[in-house]
């Protein structure tokens, strides 16, 4: 009989596991209730986007960034349409520019109404993420109105948006802001004091700024352990330059720390977006670059002009060159900071595209950060990592 | 607006590094606004050591494989390195091929642990003194790295779950359709060659 008085055993956590946000198998090396080390297996949702997307025209492989976080559709599809951007040289009109902030910054509501309701989920109350997720739907709601999907937007195209926002639709947006911090002050007169909630994570998961920086961490898993690191601030993109705002910073690092910093990040996301709608009432104009080389002719000019016919055809069939050479465009996700690097051959397929996900790294980082801790933290320190695994399987 | 990295800034660091390490920094590059150096593989820990150290480059972004079969050394590792004190980004690009080991930079960055096993699990780069070179995105048991040239888009095999067995089987994949492909490719400019006849066009006034 094996001896089992030291107390040491492995317990396998996953893969269908409520608590593991998705598909992920954690094998756990515990010493009585004490985590040891983690050792998580990634991969049971690899569907290899990066070698599909080595197939595929520029246009055709937009939807594949829909697809890797799944919750924060438009911030991934965006980082493409930056590094085509700099890659073409092509420019976004202000309205385009807006357009894209806005949905920028709603979609990290999206994202941080979900993350917040799953940690608040995890450890036990179930009202506040139900009423995370009726403000979701409503966001969802102007996904579609604007885009046609609910989720897989599709939307961002390089040089611009896909289309112009239908007619109300900003009045619609900026009533609902109005309405929104009220959801959550409801939700934070809920949980942020309450005691279970901060039993649960105060001084849970607590990472040092030195270990957050080795470990790669960016976004709130940054800002949490206190280090100001925005891209929106310090490497900015399309017309942050002009919008106020600021930027949410914690300071112990726990998850109590971070569900905080998302709870503000919500509030400055507001902010953004209204400034956005008052100012889309007044620009007017173009949303997508007009250069017909790279960005398709509109429908009536394809019934009157032999020229748009064919580059509409063209675009659709063979697709627009790139310049050969590489490029590495990152841009601040609700996740954190998620980069795509590009190699082109200067065809109209990607030679080589890899993406970096912050999940990828933050779930790297969890071994450390659960060492030490009780079998009943893992699953709030799995839910403060914000992971999605469509990005980090990819 | 798109912001990049000070030009100045970017020529400097260049230039440093190939005056720091004559020996392992090949060249450098600064192309659509990001500076790229050329390192040899062996040396790589060591650049990026004075890169953490000297550089102020705190944060290692990602490592990505990139597979260029044509050349004898067919295998591109790129580095890509943060630094937030000075608002700078550097790509450092070292080649390897299937069988010369890249040094392992976990001693320098603990993040490059994954990357390198998934560099290894997608184009089999071998990165030598890594303490746990497992595969990482793939299936447990998979054969082959998916992400080489050579590695087909529909890859060798396919999963079912076979009732009578009651476990997952794996068969070579059957493809209701075959794998598509056309090529559009033709340059808008017009074509470059000859059709039967133009050469005489030459001698004609006013043509050619």
């Amino acid at each position: 009989m094996a001896d089992i008085s030291d107390n040491k055993f492995t317990l396998n956590f996953g893969p269908q596991h409520p608590a593991a946000h998705g598909v992920l198998r954690l094998v756990l090396h515990l010493d009585g209730e004490v985590v040891e080390r983690i050792d998580p297996h990634i991969g049971l949702l690899h569907r290899g986007t990066e070698k599909l997307m080595e197939a595929r025209t520029y246009l055709q492989i937009i939807p594949y960034f829909d697809r890797l976080d799944y919750v924060s559709p438009m911030s991934q599809e965006h980082v493409l349409c930056l590094a085509l951007e700099r890659m073409i040289g092509l420019d976004v009109p202000l309205r385009g520019s807006l357009i894209r902030v806005l949905f920028l910054e709603m979609t990290r509501i999206l994202n941080h109404l979900l993350n917040v309701g799953s940690v608040i989920l995890d450890v036990g109350a179930l009202s506040p993420p139900l009423w995370g997720y009726e403000e979701r739907e409503k966001l969802m709601q102007f996904y579609e109105a604007a885009s046609g999907a609910r989720l897989h937007a599709n939307y961002f195209r390089p040089g611009g948006v896909r289309q112009d926002l239908p007619e109300g639709l900003v009045e619609e947006i900026y009533a609902w802001t109005d309405h929104f911090p009220g959801v959550l002050d409801d939700i934070e007169g809920m949980v942020t004091h309450n005691r279970i909630f901060m039993q649960r994570n105060v001084d849970i998961g607590v990472v040092t700024k030195e270990q957050a920086l080795d470990w790669g961490f960016t976004g709130v898993m940054l800002r949490g352990s206190g280090v100001p690191w925005d891209l929106r601030k310090s490497q900015p993109y399309e017309c942050y330059p002009d919008l106020e705002f600021d930027i949410v910073v914690g300071k112990n690092g726990d998850c109590w720390d971070r569900y905080l910093c998302r709870m503000e990040e919500m509030r400055q996301s507001v902010r953004i977006m209204r400034q956005c709608c008052e100012r889309l009432g007044t620009v007017k104009g173009p949303t997508l670059n007009e250069n017909n080389k790279v960005t398709p002719p509109r429908r009536g000019d394809m019934k009157r002009s032999m020229e748009s016919l064919i580059h509409h055809f063209k675009l659709f069939s063979e697709g627009f060159h790139v310049p050969a050479g590489e490029v590495y465009a990152a841009a601040e996700a609700p996740k954190g900071e998620f980069g795509v690097y590009l190699v082109s051959d200067g065809s109209s397929r990607p030679y080589r595209v890899k993406i970096a996900a912050p999940g990828f790294k933050h779930l790297q980082g969890m071994d450390v950060m659960t060492r030490g801790h009780m079998v009943a933290d893992v699953s709030a320190i799995l839910g403060t990592l914000d992971i999605v695994f469509g990005e980090i399987d990819r | 607006m798109i912001w990049t990295s000070d030009p100045a800034a970017m020529q400097a660091l260049g230039e440093e590094a190939r005056a720091a390490h004559p020996q392992a920094v090949t060249g450098f590059s600064i192309a659509f606004g990001d500076l790229a150096l050329d390192v040899l593989a062996k040396e790589v820990r060591g650049v990026l050591l004075w890169l953490r150290d000297h550089g102020r480059f705190q944060q290692l972004v990602d490592i990505a494989g990139a597979d260029y079969p044509q050349r004898p050394l067919r295998f591109d590792v790129v580095y890509h390195l943060l630094s937030l004190t000075r608002n700078l980004r550097v790509r450092i690009k070292v080649q390897t091929d299937e069988d010369t080991p890249v040094p392992s930079v976990i001693s320098v960055y603990s993040n490059a642990e994954w990357f390198e096993r998934e560099a290894f699990d997608l184009y089999g780069v071998v990165f030598g003194d890594h303490p746990d070179l497992r595969r990482i995105l793939t299936d447990y048991g998979f054969q082959g790295h998916p992400l080489r040239k050579d590695f087909p888009l529909t890859g060798y095999t396919q999963v079912r779950w076979n009732d009578e067995l009651k476990r997952v089987v794996y068969e070579p994949v059957a493809l209701e359709q075959e794998w598509r492909t056309w090529d559009f490719e033709s340059p808008w400019e017009g074509a470059d060659y000859l059709l039967p006849g133009d050469e005489k066009g030459k001698d004609v006034p006013g043509w050619g």
